[in-house]
């Protein structure tokens, strides 16, 4: 199969990009890495009238501002794999990257435009809850920050209004005793994850945990994040095995997946209370400092 | 970019070095182009999507789908593919370890395996079996070849793993 005939506009600049989504409405769609854009095109499942190319826009480098990274939206997936700031100071954003698609995909793809494509068992999109992450948002007469939380709504569906552009991204840093933890479960080497965890664990320097945060993808119309509630019993004590265990299984009872092609939903949820166990204990380890190195 | 009365836009680039131009409609993909316009039948449509690797190129040096990539897109790039790898019509040093190793059955996905591992071996000359993998995870070969492809892409980052 080949594209339907659409109309192009290159911009160099974001504004310029809100200005045609306002023009054109509807019928006009962002093409920033297209790695998810132009299989939709190919197989005519999307055939907007216009693609407006962000990509002459480029992407500046990332910069590292205390306790936040800022990323352009332009971003590719290979670049926030290899990056050394985002290796040093926010790794599971790295090793989240490292596991998008294949090297074609991640050579093309953007930390932007996976966002703003919203798939719920999308890697980046599932660790950028975890961590809390903000968007910036640019429209033709300005610009918004808001929380990736409130970006993602459902399969594919964000806040962002029609002429609007995601155009950077803020994470923030990991402290030296913070852990992390990237697990994902994939039919196939580069499949969209069936399950995955992202998970963070800070330690107090007694060792008790002093904050922790966990997100589920592929299990929902969007990225769960894990309540607070139930990670509230991690708090003030050690990491044991055990009581990381009980966290991980009560954040996975809470979850009601759909069945699909790839797995039922009941498989999704067992599989989510093992892959959040792994999660937990690895995240655990390596805020203690003995968990094995960054990828 | 220059537009033509019907809504083609000439495009300039290199491919294997050599400078090329096309006239395209936006939604043609690279793919297309250097394979129905351009007569590189090494660049194969095999899925459409980006899953296999058969129409990968490397696009100033970095692999991607051709069919994921709209020709308008490439316009001022560095474009290459397998015939691009060894300069003077003959067999580069990787290729030649494909053909020691039987790394090649129908032959369909090799053009893409080779590109991929050039790449690899580009930034990193002595990766892992395991590195080597991972990196061809994207490239699908029907005939299930693979352990004879990991055996030609390891004997060649022994041989040195660049040129």
């Amino acid at each position: 199969m080949v594209a339907a005939p659409f109309g192009y506009q290159r911009v160099t600049s974001l504004q310029e990009a809100a200005l045609g989504l306002r023009e054109r409405g509807e019928d006009a769609k962002v093409l920033a890495g297209g790695q998810s854009l132009l299989p939709l095109l190919n197989l005519r499942i999307a055939r907007p009238a216009w693609l407006i190319d962000i990509n002459p826009v480029g992407a500046g480098p990332v910069t590292d501002h205390g306790d936040h990274l800022r990323l352009p939206a332009l971003t590719r997936h290979r670049a926030v794999e290899t990056s050394e700031v985002v290796r040093r100071r926010c790794p599971i954003l790295a090793a989240a990257a490292a596991r998008v698609g294949n090297v074609r995909t991640r050579t093309r793809g953007t930390l932007g435009g996976s966002l703003a494509h919203a798939d719920p068992a999308g890697e980046l999109p599932c660790v950028a809850v975890a961590l809390g992450a903000e968007v910036t948002a640019q429209g033709p007469d300005g610009a918004r920050d808001l929380a990736v939380g409130d970006l993602l709504v459902s399969y594919l569906t964000t806040t962002l209004a029609p002429d609007e552009v995601i155009a950077e991204v803020r994470v923030p840093t990991l402290g030296p005793r913070a852990g992390w933890s990237f697990q994902e479960l994939c039919r196939r080497s580069g499949d969209w994850m069936v399950v995955g965890v992202a998970a963070l664990v800070e330690l107090e320097a007694g060792g008790a945990v002093a904050a922790a945060s966990v997100a589920f993808g592929g299990v929902a119309e969007r990225p769960w994040p894990v309540p607070p509630e139930v990670l509230a019993d991690l708090l003030g004590a050690a990491p044991a095995g055990e009581r990381l265990a009980r966290v991980a299984d009560e954040a996975a009872a809470l979850l009601d997946p759909d069945d699909d092609v790839h797995a039922s939903g009941a498989y999704r949820r067992r599989m989510a209370a093992v892959l959040g166990r792994r999660a937990l204990a690895e995240a655990a380890a390596r805020a203690r400092g003995d968990g094995s190195p960054a990828p | 970019m220059t537009v033509s009365d019907q809504g083609r836009r000439r495009v300039a680039f290199t491919v294997n070095g050599e400078p090329r131009e096309a006239w395209v409609f936006p939604h043609e993909s690279l793919l297309d182009v250097l394979h129905d316009d351009l007569g590189h039948s090494e660049v194969r449509y095999g899925c459409g999507e980006g899953v296999c690797g058969t129409c990968t190129v490397l696009l100033d040096g970095e692999p991607v789908s051709g069919c994921l990539l709209l020709a308008v897109q490439a316009d001022g790039c560095d474009l290459t593919t397998v015939r691009g790898l060894a300069a003077d019509g003959g067999l580069h040093p990787l290729q030649a370890c494909f053909l020691r190793n039987g790394a090649a059955q129908c032959g369909f996905c090799t053009p893409g395996m080779l590109l991929t591992a050039w790449a690899l071996l580009q930034r990193e000359p002595r990766p892992s079996r395991e590195r080597i993998r991972q990196e061809l995870a994207g490239n699908l070969c029907r005939c299930t070849g693979y352990s004879k492809i990991l055996d030609a892409v390891e004997e060649h980052a022994a041989e040195g793993g660049r040129g």
